[in-house]
């Protein structure tokens, strides 16, 4: 009886799910797309096994009820070897279908691997560049850095219909998560780490993205828009954002990050080309040594008793820990510039070879961690 | 150094003011005034009739794992109140804020509010539920007299209470976190939460934790040593095998909270940099270590659970449970497994395919034991007699949920469907779904199952449905809509909106919630209206139902020492073994019983450890001091109490198997 009434109880709900716009279901970007794909077989995988389950429950629960005296009855029957091999057997196959099924879409949709495909059946022409975005999760808003144009924006990321994405994420003080539904899925945003997310929208249209980490008091306001746009209008915004007032130094970046709520859309040129890694070394403010300048000297044993002198007490009235010392931060000592090469401008070779057991190799990383190494390991092996 | 940026702290209050008082949020001043009023109501009431004596001597010093384990599901109960409340806030707030308008609640009050919901419900509701239930139950279930350490039973309780004390404080005295329930940070670091909430989370979850770790010693100690003669490990009941599992859990597991707690409070009290992002700090070291809790924590409330629904469908089946080793199995696998799936709780944190698929496929692993245990319940019922009363209507409406619940859990397990559905809707609808649907319906279950062996008298079956029928269908009105609005891209703890089109689904899931409110209504009505025709459902027997385990062979409720003698046990369903092959209950030859006596320490303790966290939070150093060392000195005072045991008088033990023996005999004739 139970499950009539379900059944009964699914039938408007089901006229009401066409009518309302199930996004993760009908995206318009590729990798979401087959994400989707591969929850739907995943529903379906399971549901075989689900509904049988749920069905013997409700015939096992009418027929053997109490009153009904022609039900069999078998007080000691407790024990069936062959009952027993199709419970735990049924269950295993279906997982070694799911885990198939899972190993493969992990590795095929890793976000930090770049695309091979536009769309189901269409490479990708071998001249086409990837558009570089540079995403920062603020307090609470996001800041957006396309590097190839040196243009900056907030809260809008408009990019190129059927061009593929290569996104890098970060966050200026606590964790987000950058999530455009219909792009590619969600990676967190985590201040002094950097994330990555590929990704591609197959047709033209505004959506919108957003946290989908809660961040602190502006979080619900956090909000994107996402303009898919064909390549002429494309190429009349970036004439926009560079004809904007502002531009987008490292003064202006701090002035920016300083916590605000629901923040109209901004544009900004002339992007100081090394702000992101900056961000993500969390070192903006000049003075600071980045945070992979720190790991680099720590690898190599740090600075010693040095290390302890060279920190300075930073100004402002930042909460602290009541027993703990006045804020401060470690001072850089090397004002190497960190220099951007656009190598992966043109898309990387990605490996189509099918999946081996170790799965698939990781994108080399573009440039290596951190120049400061670079510097030292130069003058070592001198 | 320059020490004239700390703000000045009062030598006394601390950081303690009028301000502290949320006297501009008018819902709180009205709660407060509630509180206040059935407050005093209650202490004139125990004043007036005089209860207070027996209050101490019967209940509060008790170390009797009966009466510890009835208070530790009076906690529960409360508690599942005031977290409900939380619940039904954010149902309207996120109904009404449409279109422009914010709701009713601002971020300040919504956001502490989402914390203390999901902070309440898992350690202050769950927690004592499933605790108060083993504490019942398993010395009962393997012939004991009580638990392995008595006082420290009655300790563990009172230091639950007084984390759940500490988080009632927050209401009324500062704030509560503003984290969400596991207190990521940075976002819970000194320097993006200053205020008292996180202080407060941080030390009501470390004085409950130490309750927690000790009981979970204590039912372990119990399990492994108590055992009657005759009952191997193979022949235990499910429901102790399971709570075994559980215990291991517990210990294995609530050491890492305390320590992640730990280096979060050296971060925010002495300034040390483990989770921040400076200075080296790793905050995604927290979020390993808290889900490396976290995730075990899941299985330590459904464990037990799964062996209620074990023991119930036996018993309302009146079958042996089909399939008892490979449901043993399943629960040790469950137990191991529930190791190496946390990272499944942050595959978008970036860690690399082979990394999510190991713990994806991990993760699906664990629907095959528990799939195994579905099918074990449903062979039970297969060729059985089903009575359907109410603990066998919760474990139908249990299967009927879990396994959907069970099913978009390994969907989340798949990391690109997690990559659209993490931190979604979807995603608080599938925890919602097995933690109501698993743990809450069967504690239901269990509540209704148990009830008569504890207080004497069955439950109200007319409320009962009631209650089972709104909760059910409340349910799945409350949740299927965020399954939908999960699948519409929606994410958790937003406090407004701005698409029209979520609106409805939001307004369905609030009428699910004002269902389930309905479904607890009923329940403390069930409650009610039992007492007062306790008369009529009096259980004579101490086996209402008839039982197959040795909780039913004694007197309902059971006398203090138990077993007058240690039952000898020849089968896993002993009391059916001992009923089939016509047992005589012995009726001479008692012996005065050894055991343990009542002490207050554990209460003092727990009062001392209330103010000390307190102090803690509002840095009321003295306060502070003073009950460390109240602590620490009551602990050695405590040692030279050498009045730990006494004998209960023969005459007792005969007196209560008389009176045993007299209620047997009105059923008889």
């Amino acid at each position: 009886m139970k499950l009539r009434l379900r059944s009964l109880a699914v039938l408007p709900l089901c006229a009401a799910l066409s009518a309302c716009d199930m996004v993760v279901l009908n995206p318009a970007g590729d990798v979401a797309a087959q994400q989707r794909d591969l929850l739907v077989t995943s529903t379906w995988l399971m549901l075989l096994i689900i509904v049988p389950v749920m069905a013997l429950t409700v015939i096992f629960a009418w027929r053997y009820r109490h009153n009904n005296r022609e039900a069999r009855y078998e007080p000691d029957w407790h024990h069936s070897m062959r009952l027993e091999l199709v419970i735990w057997s049924m269950p295993l196959l279906i997982i070694i279908c799911l885990g198939a099924l899972t190993w493969l879409g992990s590795h095929l949709l890793d976000p930090y691997r770049p695309l091979d495909r536009l769309a189901p059946g269409k490479e990708i022409p071998e001249d086409m560049r990837t558009l570089q975005v540079e995403v920062v999760a603020l307090d609470w808003k996001w800041l957006f850095i396309y590097p190839q144009y040196g243009v900056a924006t907030v809260n809008e990321m408009t990019v190129p219909v059927n061009q593929p994405l290569s996104l890098r994420i970060t966050a200026s003080s606590v964790m987000n998560t950058f999530y455009a539904p219909h792009l590619a899925g969600m990676i967190y945003a985590m201040p002094s780490m950097e994330t990555r997310l590929h990704g591609v929208l197959n047709s033209t249209g505004d959506s919108e993205g957003f946290s989908a980490n809660y961040s602190g008091a502006g979080f619900s306001g956090m909000r994107f828009k996402v303009r898919s746009v064909d390549d002429n209008e494309f190429q009349r915004w970036i004439g926009m954002a560079r004809a904007a007032q502002q531009s987008l130094t490292r003064d202006a970046y701090l002035q920016l990050a300083k916590p605000s709520e629901r923040e109209p859309v901004r544009y900004f040129s002339a992007v100081d080309n090394q702000l992101f890694d900056l961000i993500v070394g969390m070192c903006v403010e000049p003075g600071k040594m980045c945070t992979h300048d720190m790991m680099a000297l720590d690898e190599r044993g740090g600075l010693g008793m040095a290390g302890i002198y060279n920190v300075a007490r930073r100004s402002g009235d930042q909460p602290r820990a009541v027993f703990g010392a006045d804020h401060s931060h470690v001072i850089g000592i090397c004002a190497a510039p960190v220099v951007r090469t656009f190598e992966d401008d043109l898309l990387p070779q990605v490996d189509r070879s099918p999946l081996r057991g170790a799965g698939l190799p990781r994108p080399a990383p573009s440039r290596s961690g951190s120049l400061l190494a670079d510097a030292l390991d130069s003058s070592s092996s001198r | 150094m320059m020490q004239a940026e700390a703000p000045v702290l009062d030598p006394i209050f601390g950081r303690l003011s009028l301000a502290a008082l949320p006297l501009h949020e008018p819902i709180l001043v009205a709660t407060f005034v509630a509180v206040a009023i059935g407050g005093i109501a209650l202490l004139a009431g125990v004043t007036r009739y005089q209860l207070w004596g027996y209050l101490w001597r019967e209940w509060i010093t008790t170390i009797d794992h009966k009466r510890i384990g009835i208070m530790y599901m009076i906690l529960g109960i409360i508690m599942l109140l005031r977290g409900f409340a939380d619940a039904v806030m954010m149902r309207l707030q996120q109904m009404m804020a449409f279109g422009g308008s914010e709701g009713y609640l601002n971020a300040h009050h919504y956001d502490q509010i989402f914390t203390a919901h999901g902070v309440i419900m898992i350690f202050f509701v769950a927690m004592p539920l499933v605790t108060g239930l083993m504490n019942y139950i398993v010395p009962l279930q393997i012939g004991a007299r009580d638990v392995a350490f008595p006082f420290l039973n009655n300790f563990s309780f009172w230091m639950t209470t007084a984390g759940a004390i500490l988080v009632m404080f927050s209401l009324f005295v500062g704030e509560f976190a503003r984290t969400g329930w596991l207190a990521y940070p940075p976002l819970s670091g000194i320097q993006y939460s200053p205020d008292v909430g996180v202080d407060y989370y941080i030390w009501a979850l470390q004085i409950a934790g130490v309750g927690t770790l000790l009981s979970g010693v204590n039912l372990l100690a119990t399990i492994i040593k108590m055992r009657a003669p005759g009952m191997t490990l193979m022949k235990m009941p499910v429901f102790t095998w399971t709570s075994l599992c559980t215990n291991v859990l517990i210990v294995a597991a609530f050491p890492v909270l305390t320590a992640v707690l730990v280096l979060l409070s050296l971060d925010r009290y002495v300034g040390t940099n483990f989770f921040t992002n400076d200075f080296g700090g790793n905050p995604m070291m927290y979020v390993n270590l808290i889900w490396i809790w976290g995730h075990p924590e899941v299985y330590i409330l459904i464990l037990p659970l799964f062996g209620v629904y074990s023991e119930v469908t036996s018993t309302f089946c009146g079958k042996k449970l089909f399939g008892y080793s490979s449901m043993v199995y399943a629960t040790v696998v469950i137990t191991i497994l529930s190791y190496i799936v946390w990272l499944h709780h942050f595959f978008t944190m970036g860690s690399g395919a082979s990394v999510n698929s190991f713990f994806g496929i991990t993760t699906m692993i664990i629907s095959i034991p528990t799939g195994a245990k579905i099918f074990n319940w449903l062979f039970t019922m297969y060729r059985g007699r089903i009575r359907f009363e109410l603990p066998m209507m919760w474990t139908v409406a249990f299967m009927l949920t879990f396994v959907i619940g069970g099913m978009t859990g390994v969907l989340l397990a798949v990391p690109p469907a997690d990559f659209v559905l993490h931190n979604s809707l979807f995603l608080i609808a599938h925890f919602h779904n097995v933690i109501i649907g698993g743990v809450l319906f069967g504690l239901f279950a269990g509540i209704n199952y148990w009830f008569p062996k504890a207080f004497g008298f069955k439950l109200d079956k007319f409320w009962g449905t009631v209650s089972f029928w709104f909760w059910v269908i409340g349910f799945w009105v409350a949740f299927t809509p965020l399954y939908v609005l999960g699948l519409m891209g929606v994410t958790r703890r937003l406090r407004y909106f701005e698409d029209p089109s979520l609106q409805i689904w939001f307004q369905i899931a609030a009428v699910g919630a004002g269902l389930i409110a309905i479904g607890i209504g009923a329940m403390l009505v069930q409650f009610y209206v039992s007492f007062r025709k306790r008369k009529e459902l009096l259980d004579t027997t101490g086996d209402p139902w008839d039982g197959r385990t040795l909780e039913w062979s004694t007197s309902s409720p059971p006398p203090a020492y138990n077993f007058a003698f240690t039952p000898i046990i020849h089968d896993g369903d002993a009391w059916w073994d001992m009923k089939q092959r016509g047992y005589q209950r012995p009726l001479g030859g008692f012996r005065a019983i050894l055991m343990p006596a009542n002490t207050g320490a554990g209460f003092v303790l727990a009062v001392l450890s209330t103010a000390f966290g307190f102090a803690m939070v509002w840095y009321m150093w003295w306060l502070a001091i003073a009950s460390f060392i109240g602590i620490v000195g009551f602990t050695i005072y405590h040692t030279f109490n050498y009045k730990r045991e006494f004998h209960l008088p023969l005459e007792y033990v005969v007196r209560a198997e008389e009176e045993r023996t007299r209620m047997l005999a009105t059923v008889r004739s």
